[in-house]
């Protein structure tokens, strides 16, 4: 590289990382009124920064009304999932500069829930589906006196679904799901997937029945929108076709 | 969460305050503790099967059929009564049809059952759409059936 460019690029860093970025947020707040906004907020922040520290100084600095979900702010405990510039995903994976910061952000609560305050929507029927599917080791017998040991490949058969955060980026972009709450959703599918391939556990007959009714894997549409919100890479309508196949080969 | 909107008859700045909320919009059809009632039955998972092999065989069915009579032998020019009564004196050509005639009305009947149930949100919405399909269908396959099985080349 050569030198004078370098200096250019020292010169633009050194000058002043800020750039001022309009973030449209859609808000809600059923104590003033009934519809949704929204409404813009001009913010200096560094290009590098992320959606979720735009939303921190807006609420920090300009308008402490606004109301969204966060946690650990660091891609792990899945709180603020987040229809960001129209696409599902984490506010705290999201960099300013990957966005097109040129333009206004719009930040929208994810879809298919109900919006109960502006980015805060109710999990609750998102979580009943997770909790239908069992997401939970079920064995026979007496439990042994040391860990239940399984090998490498056994592992890897069902390691893309362990790193599920139950974020609902999935599920809240799937059009069925928008359309018809009853279904299970990718993420409940995904989490009934874990176990079912896991060679420890016993009750991957039972899972497959649940799967198998009429909110189940046979309301998937293959339109991979699940797969492409997912913040944590997992290949979502893939194990979705999993389980269907894993139904049609036990029937026949 | 349940919320009386019992709008302020004063003509106020907001109708909404801190007890008296806005009703939230809910998701349609949501799922609550009292959704998991099994069934317990392979419907769906036949349903689905039967999706891909009966597309598999009528796009046989289908595009011999469209060759048969828009392509080969002079194109559409030549099909009337004679030409529909010549093909079905052979039990092939009423077999052919046949099959054709219930795959593709169960294939369309089961495709627009999953569109209504994906984009029908109230219950009786669903209900009633699903009831016209039917019957249609059922109309549909037994008239083409029993024409099919009853038809008289020296009909007058």
């Amino acid at each position: 590289m050569s030198t004078a460019i370098e200096d250019k690029v020292e010169a633009a860093s050194k000058a002043s990382p800020y750039i001022t970025v309009t973030f449209r947020v859609r808000r809600f707040n059923p104590e003033v009124s009934a519809e949704a906004t929204w409404q813009d907020f001009e913010v200096e922040i560094d290009p590098k920064e992320r959606v979720l520290d735009g939303l921190h100084k807006i609420k920090w600095d300009l308008d402490g009304s606004l109301t969204f979900r966060r946690s650990c702010a660091h891609g792990i405990c899945g709180s603020d999932a987040m229809r960001i510039n129209g696409r599902n995903r984490l506010a705290c994976k999201t960099l300013i500069k990957d966005i097109n910061p040129e333009k206004p952000i719009t930040v929208e609560p994810i879809k298919g829930l109900t919006v109960l305050k502006d980015l805060v929507v109710d999990m609750e029927p998102f979580f009943q589906a997770y909790r239908d599917v069992m997401p939970f080791l079920i064995t026979k017998g007496n439990e042994p006196t040391r860990e239940r040991l399984q090998s490498a490949e056994d592992r890897e058969r069902f390691d893309d679904t362990t790193k599920c955060i139950l974020c609902a980026a999935c599920t809240s972009s799937c059009p069925v799901f928008w359309n018809d709450g009853q279904y299970f959703g990718p993420a409940a599918i995904v989490n009934a997937h874990r176990f079912i391939f896991d060679s420890r556990d016993e009750a991957g007959e039972q899972r497959l029945e649940i799967l198998n009714d009429k909110d189940g894997v046979w309301r998937c549409r293959t339109t991979f929108n699940c797969t492409d919100a997912c913040p944590r890479g997992i290949e979502v309508t893939k194990a979705i076709q999993e389980v269907k196949r894993a139904l049609i080969t036990r029937r026949f | 969460m349940s919320a009386e909107t019992t709008p302020a008859t004063a003509d106020d700045v907001s109708l909404y305050d801190v007890d008296n909320p806005a009703p939230v919009i809910e998701a349609p059809r949501k799922r609550t503790k009292k959704t998991p009632k099994s069934t317990r039955t392979n419907f769906e998972l036949y349903g689905w099967l039967f999706m891909r092999l009966s597309g598999i065989v009528l796009v046989v069915l289908v595009l011999g059929h469209l060759l048969i009579q828009l392509v080969l032998d002079g194109g559409v020019t030549k099909i009337g009564f004679a030409f529909v009564a010549g093909r079905w004196a052979s039990p092939f050509w009423q077999a052919w049809d046949l099959i054709m005639l219930w795959l593709a009305m169960l294939h369309g009947a089961n495709g627009l059952r999953t569109v209504i149930n994906d984009y029908a949100e109230r219950a009786n919405t669903r209900f009633w759409l699903k009831m016209l399909l039917y019957t249609a269908t059922v109309f549909t396959v037994l008239l083409g059936t029993l024409v099919i099985f009853t038809f008289d080349p020296n009909i007058r």
